[in-house]
């Protein structure tokens, strides 16, 4: 191929019309206390996998749930089950729990 | 026997001539519309217990027949109010012993934001016509059918400098979390969408209603303002915003879009002001004396507020200043 030089980046855009949202409406409808996630952050703050490498808890579901689920299976895998992140949530959300079913679900993705 | 003339015979209104009338004074209620009832006529059900509104309106009426003390006024507008004389549109001028003026807020026009496409593309309603639509159960797309997918935005002509009107309207959000839900009965297989800068949940029972809006009907919440709105070839709106805690841009189409219009003061109230030397906020809505022990008192002596002339306000607490400046008028013919 010739090289002209530049390249083209893709689109960061989450397009909710081209995204396939059965995997995401299936993790809701497992666990739907997932939706009641307020975006606070108290997840992501107390994460001892966070406070060493890139894993954001909070960002990652919440992509998953707009049907973005490139590397996220990768990503819960940083997640070292410690459980501080259920012990804070203020929604009282199952957020081990969820990292399980998340892996579940997009293994093969 | 005293008089008091009350402006607006919306909740406040109402609720403050039916505590003046207990008390055995004499009211006259001026009202612009052709009947008394104010907004109130035009919504469906109220947050969050989902009360219908025309249960509300109806026992505030029923307080209202039964005096003989009490005339009402409509279809005349006050145009000059002191303690002792109330100037009518016509010309009219009514001796009084107090005022009262509770002549709420008025819609933001959706046509200002352009880029939502209101007024432009046929599926941006207002959350007020939507209210209208629940009222006549008739929720449908102009095209006709029902919607599959359906986006709420948040704070249209609220919090936003670009259309003058920095304050927050307070009630949109738990209105836009109760439409949705309401939505979500109606259309249980559509996707519910309610994009929002923050959830503003004030009252009892309103994050309650939040919590169960995405927990029992998985109604959606994108932090974020829609940016534009644009047709797309099969007649859908593409909207656009950015998913902010993703951090990543967003868009999709939507069958319908509604926004949820903000209550902006009254432009009445810039010449209320000057001619009858009341303070004004720089939000355009009235100033009350204190905000702590004068939330019903103007800076002037015998000159009352109640309800969202100086603020926006929820019903409830509409009512509430209604009886409230009830109160402080009594206090004030009784100290004359």
């Amino acid at each position: 191929m010739i090289n002209f030089g530049f390249s083209i980046n893709r689109a960061r855009t989450i397009d909710l019309d081209r995204n396939n949202l059965r995997k995401s409406n299936e993790i809701i409808g497992e666990m739907p206390e997932l939706q009641a996630c307020i975006g606070c952050g108290s997840c992501t703050a107390s994460c001892t996998a966070g406070n060493l490498t890139e894993f954001n808890f909070r960002k990652v579901h919440t992509l998953v749930r707009r049907g973005e689920y490139q590397g996220a299976y990768e990503e819960m895998n940083k997640c070292m089950l410690c459980g501080k992140c259920r012990l804070v949530c203020p929604r009282g959300i199952n957020t081990r729990g969820i990292v399980m079913l998340i892996k579940r679900k997009l293994g093969d993705f | 026997m005293k008089h008091v003339i009350v402006i607006g015979g919306g909740v406040a209104g109402m609720q403050c001539a039916s505590e003046l009338l207990r008390q055995n004074i004499a009211v006259t209620i001026v009202e612009k519309q052709q009947c008394i009832g104010g907004k109130i006529r035009n919504w469906h059900k109220l947050f969050p217990s989902f009360t219908p509104a025309d249960e509300v309106l109806a026992a505030m009426q029923q307080k209202l027949t039964t005096h003989n003390n009490l005339t009402i006024r409509t279809g005349c507008e006050a145009t000059c109010i002191t303690p002792q004389k109330v100037t009518l549109s016509s010309g009219e001028e009514l001796r009084c012993d107090a005022t009262v003026i509770a002549t709420g807020f008025t819609l933001f026009d959706a046509t200002v934001k352009e880029e939502y496409g209101y007024g432009i593309y046929d599926n941006v309603i207002t959350s007020a016509e939507l209210e209208q639509m629940f009222n006549e159960k008739n929720v449908h797309l102009k095209q006709g059918g029902e919607p599959k997918r359906i986006a709420i935005l948040h704070c249209v002509g609220s919090r936003d400098e670009k259309v003058c009107q920095r304050h927050c309207s307070k009630v949109c959000c738990v209105t836009g979390v109760k439409q949705a839900i309401e939505l979500k009965k109606m259309f249980p297989t559509a996707d519910v969408f309610n994009f929002y800068m923050d959830m503003r949940m004030f009252g009892p029972g309103y994050e309650e209603m939040y919590r169960e809006a995405q927990t029992s009907h998985n109604i959606h919440f994108v932090r974020g303002r829609i940016s534009e709105v644009s047709p797309t070839f099969n007649n859908r709106l593409q909207i656009k915003a950015e998913d902010t805690l993703t951090g990543r841009p967003l868009k999709m189409g939507v069958d319908m879009l509604v926004l949820l219009v903000g209550m902006k003061a009254n432009a009445h109230n810039t010449t209320l002001a000057k001619d009858c030397n009341l303070t004004l906020q720089p939000s355009g809505f009235m100033q009350p004396k204190d905000s702590f022990l004068g939330n019903v008192a103007s800076n002037v002596e015998g000159v009352f507020y109640a309800g969202a002339i100086t603020a926006p306000k929820n019903i409830g607490e509409s009512i509430n200043e209604g009886t409230a400046a009830a109160r402080g008028v009594v206090e004030w013919l009784e100290k004359r």
